[in-house]
């Protein structure tokens, strides 16, 4: 059986947050017609999001497993080259160690000038082209017209772990949990597969005994979460940040992401320029505008180029109608 | 195929994109990044649309149309995102509405009203003029949205994009810089990279956040205490039909009469119509063409009437001066004759001439500013105004110009032919050239006055021009993207042409960076189809029968060949980057 059957069979799901099979990306990129001839892979390691920490956590621990996922992945497309994406702090950290396991692999390890953005495949192409962090119109998508205008692989990091340990017959069915936040023991766990929220807090030794709220799916675009709402399976990036509810002060919370996505939003389309820097705005003065913010955020969700702006209306519209809103 | 948009059904072509799809069909979806003239960049997102089975709205400039797609484009959801979206535009456009080039007219306002935006909703981000000058542009980069229309269209006059290329390129003069709200365009810092001043960036920003530095106040004094001085008008060839646009009359309107009976009742001593010295201009092109044919000297030859072009060959192309006609554009001939012939005829010292020039062109105010066009010590042309800003000097002093009777410009130099009013539109100057170059080879006209394979609007016509027995390989473009190809073909074969003709703006000067707003392939199509209509009413087409010229030949040149060219004729030189001003 080869490895794209492999994976399907394993299930493998995409671990950056959107949740595409895996084997179906690299069955599309293996059928795809270059027009160069050129085929690529990138393992993406910007991991920007704030409170999450699992792809650092793999790469400092295993990263030979990372690198042969890498190999695997260009030898089931037929790609000439890899590129190993990484965040400036990881790109300074382990380089050395990097390029000594790569050896003579046609793999180049790429510093991520782009930061938070760098998480977004498009804009991750684009800096690799050297052109300005931002996303490209899709469709076409990356495994059609990706890299350099050829069929393009785009993997997580730890999705790319997992397909190597599913070719060595060593996938267990787990994956990464980043737990931070106001909690006893925050850290990256490596548990199940499709554990519910609360189950992630049980089983990692991490469920407050005060009443508390969770952001999971990332410390910015994440999705708030009350008690009742824990018993979903916990999706995206595998990442829950835990707040204290008495000790959380919302306005301020809210203000600290809007000023995380006013620094780190590309500029590009209206409704994340102008809205974040408006939500921005918002979050620093009191009385709270909450009709003009959820206004915002509506906009964000319907009408932002890129899935940036979704993650911005998904944190604050969560936040404003579960915590604000009442 | 078929798909249904707001519940109707409507025939659309594959490939289309919704908002293409939609506009065909008389179905308007807002936009403020879209122009015809550029690829999209679905950056404003107000153009989004509902898609049956796609779960979140889409931008209509960027999704393509599918068989059978089912789109609304005004459900009451979407009319809250605009609102949204366009007080969120308002927060970052400082309007000076009053001032502004659009005179009301934007998308901005009219999409405010229908979508009832309050435009103080959201505070100014950008409060304060944040201006920066390159030639004869200005820049309020606090008025900008930043929706890239200006770099585009300057990676087609600049850098390497091409009108067929489908993604957007920043490689221009005009680029991109910072990040998030920081976001800004500026003119770039390369020292190989320099603005021409076409003036394409003003009439492609949908917001007006480009101008040009107008002389209209100055103007407007003048007019009012002449100190002692004669004021003396030309207008262009292309302004005939165009601008009565701004007085609210139909698109391609030739205004030549009512035109020079308002620039009378603004007060000018003398209305003087550049399509005389267009005529001229021919005349001396076509003996210059003949010359170098006929003498084996360098061809091909490059038309000189656009100063973007010829501040693209100065600044790019140094190399390619030799190539240049020596003849002056139609402009500086024109303001030449009237500080020489005309200052001696009526007993006027030149330096008391003060001649006001109007363009539909803003590289046309930095081409009265080279040294090399001076005539006696004097710039031929005092002031030059464009389309946009004689419009507003009229206004500005009750004149509506539809309501004008009919007058005429002045003699001597009021009369023209049919082939100096064609000058306006890409293709007129060859055409004109060619008519007066068979009469100079052969004796005889053309019997067939219209050559039809140099007109239309396309981008870039190539043609062979066969006079008695001579083939010339003419080659015409327009828009500084065909330009290149040209440039490109001669850099692979130095012989593959041996007459050329560039305009940098589409479709020509009825195209210019200074006419009125808004423009698209629609309106330079009219603007040049009533110049052609005018041309096809002169009774003289030939530019060497018209009287005007020929009473220039014979009261003041009398076949003085230095003294033609000391008057007629320029000279190219390389020039450096221009100051950018902050």
């Amino acid at each position: 059986m080869n490895i794209i059957e492999n994976l399907k069979e394993a299930n493998l799901r995409g671990r950056g947050g959107a949740g595409f099979p895996t084997w179906q990306k690299w069955q599309m990129v293996k059928d795809a017609v270059s027009p160069d001839g050129r085929k690529f892979v990138v393992c993406n390691v910007s991991e920007g999001e704030p409170a999450v920490s699992k792809d650092g956590y793999i790469l400092e621990r295993e990263p030979e497993v990372v690198i042969s996922g890498i190999a695997l992945a260009m030898e089931a497309v037929a790609a000439q080259k890899g590129f190993l994406y990484l965040r400036k702090d990881y790109y300074g950290k382990h380089k050395d160690k990097l390029a000594k396991i790569i050896g003579d692999k046609p793999i180049e390890i790429f510093c991520e000038p782009c930061g938070y953005l760098g998480g977004e495949e498009t804009t991750l192409l684009e800096s690799i082209e050297e052109k300005r962090c931002e996303p490209r119109i899709k469709p076409p998508f990356p495994p059609q017209v990706g890299l350099f205008g050829c069929p393009t692989v785009i993997n997580n990091l730890e999705t790319l772990y997992f397909a190597a340990k599913i070719a060595n017959g060593e996938y267990k069915n787990t994956r990464f949990y980043s737990v931070s936040g106001d909690t006893a023991c925050p850290g990256a766990f490596e548990c199940g597969d499709n554990l519910t929220v609360r189950e992630v807090l049980e089983k990692t030794g991490n469920l407050p005994q005060a009443e508390f709220f969770v952001q999971a799916g990332g410390g910015a675009s994440g999705t708030i979460l009350l008690d009742s709402d824990l018993d979903k399976p916990l999706t995206g990036a595998g990442s829950i940040v835990v707040h204290d509810l008495a000790k959380t002060d919302l306005r301020k919370l809210g203000l600290s992401w809007a000023e995380f996505f006013v620094k780190e939003n590309c500029g590009k389309c209206v409704p994340c320029r102008e809205g974040v820097f408006c939500l921005k705005e918002i979050f620093s003065q009191e009385p709270l505008d909450i009709a003009r913010a959820q206004d915002i955020v509506k906009l964000l969700a319907a009408a932002s180029f890129c899935p940036f702006g979704k993650g911005v209306a998904n944190s604050f519209g969560s936040l404003i109608n579960k915590l604000m809103a009442k | 195929m078929k798909i249904i948009i707001d519940g109707k059904e409507i025939e659309a072509v594959e490939g289309q994109s919704v908002l293409e799809a939609a506009k065909n069909a008389g179905i308007e979806i807002p936009a403020l990044c879209y122009h015809p003239d550029l690829c999209v960049k679905a950056n404003c997102r107000l153009c989004v649309v509902e898609i049956e089975g796609i779960p979140v709205p889409a931008a209509a400039c960027s999704a393509k149309i599918k068989e059978g797609m089912k789109i609304v484009t005004d459900s009451d959801n979407l009319k809250s995102l605009r609102k949204t979206n366009l007080e969120l535009l308002f927060g970052e456009h400082r309007r000076n509405c009053p001032q502004c080039i659009w005179q009301g007219k934007c998308a901005l306002l009219k999409y405010a009203a229908v979508f009832k935006a309050n435009p103080m909703a959201v505070p100014l981000r950008k409060p304060e003029p944040d201006i920066v000058k390159f030639g004869p542009v200005i820049l309020d980069r606090s008025k900008c949205i930043e929706c890239r229309n200006c770099v585009d269209m300057c990676a087609r006059q600049t850098g390497s994009r091409r009108g067929t290329d489908t993604e957007m390129k920043s490689d221009g003069f005009l680029e991109v810089e910072g990040q998030g709200k920081d976001i800004h365009i500026s003119p770039s810092c390369d020292a190989k990279k320099d603005c021409i001043y076409c003036g394409q960036c003003i009439v492609h920003c949908p917001v007006g956040a480009l101008d040009s530095e107008s002389p209209v106040d100055e103007i407007d004094a003048l007019l009012k205490d002449r100190k002692g001085k004669t004021m003396v008008i030309q207008f262009a060839p292309s302004i005939r039909t165009s601008i009565g646009e701004m007085f609210g009359m139909e698109y391609g309107m030739n205004v030549t009469g009512k035109l020079a009976a308002a620039l009378k009742k603004l007060g000018f001593d003398k209305v003087f119509d550049v399509n005389m010295s267009a005529d001229l201009t021919t005349v001396e092109e076509a003996k210059e063409l003949v010359w170098r044919v006929t003498e084996k000297k360098p061809l091909p030859m490059f038309t000189s009437c656009c100063p973007g072009w010829m501040r693209y060959l100065e600044f790019y192309r140094p190399d390619m001066i030799p190539n240049i006609t020596t003849v002056k554009s139609p402009q500086n001939m024109l303001g030449s004759l009237i500080k020489t012939y005309w200052a001696e005829k009526n007993n006027v010292k030149p330096e008391n001439i003060i001649v006001v020039s109007v363009m539909p062109c803003t590289a046309k105010k930095y081409d009265v500013t080279k040294p090399e066009e001076k005539i006696n010590e004097l710039s031929p042309i005092d002031y030059v105004l464009t389309t946009r800003e004689l419009g507003r000097l009229l206004q500005k002093n009750r004149i509506n110009l539809k309501e004008m009777e009919q007058g005429a410009a002045d003699d001597p130099f009021g009369v023209y032919t049919g082939a100096g009013t064609i000058f306006g539109a890409t293709g007129g100057v060859t055409e004109a050239a060619t008519r007066t170059a068979y009469w100079l080879i052969t004796g005889k006209n053309l019997e067939k006055v219209e050559c039809e394979n140099v007109r239309g609007i396309a981008g870039l016509k190539k043609a062979v021009v066969e006079i008695n027995g001579i083939k010339l390989k003419v080659g015409i473009a327009n828009g500084m993207e065909n330009a290149k190809i040209i440039l490109d073909d001669l850099d692979k074969d130095p012989k593959a042409y041996d007459y050329i003709e560039i305009m940098a703006c589409p479709g020509g000067c009825i195209g210019g960076g200074g006419q009125p707003l808004p423009v698209n392939d629609d309106i330079r199509k009219k603007r040049a189809a009533g110049l052609y209509s005018d041309d096809c009413s002169k009774k003289i087409r030939f530019a060497h029968e018209s009287p005007a010229v020929k009473e220039v030949y014979d009261e003041y040149f009398k076949g003085d060949e230095h003294k033609i060219h000391e008057i007629l004729h320029t000279s190219y030189a390389q020039k450096p980057k221009s100051e950018i001003i902050k």
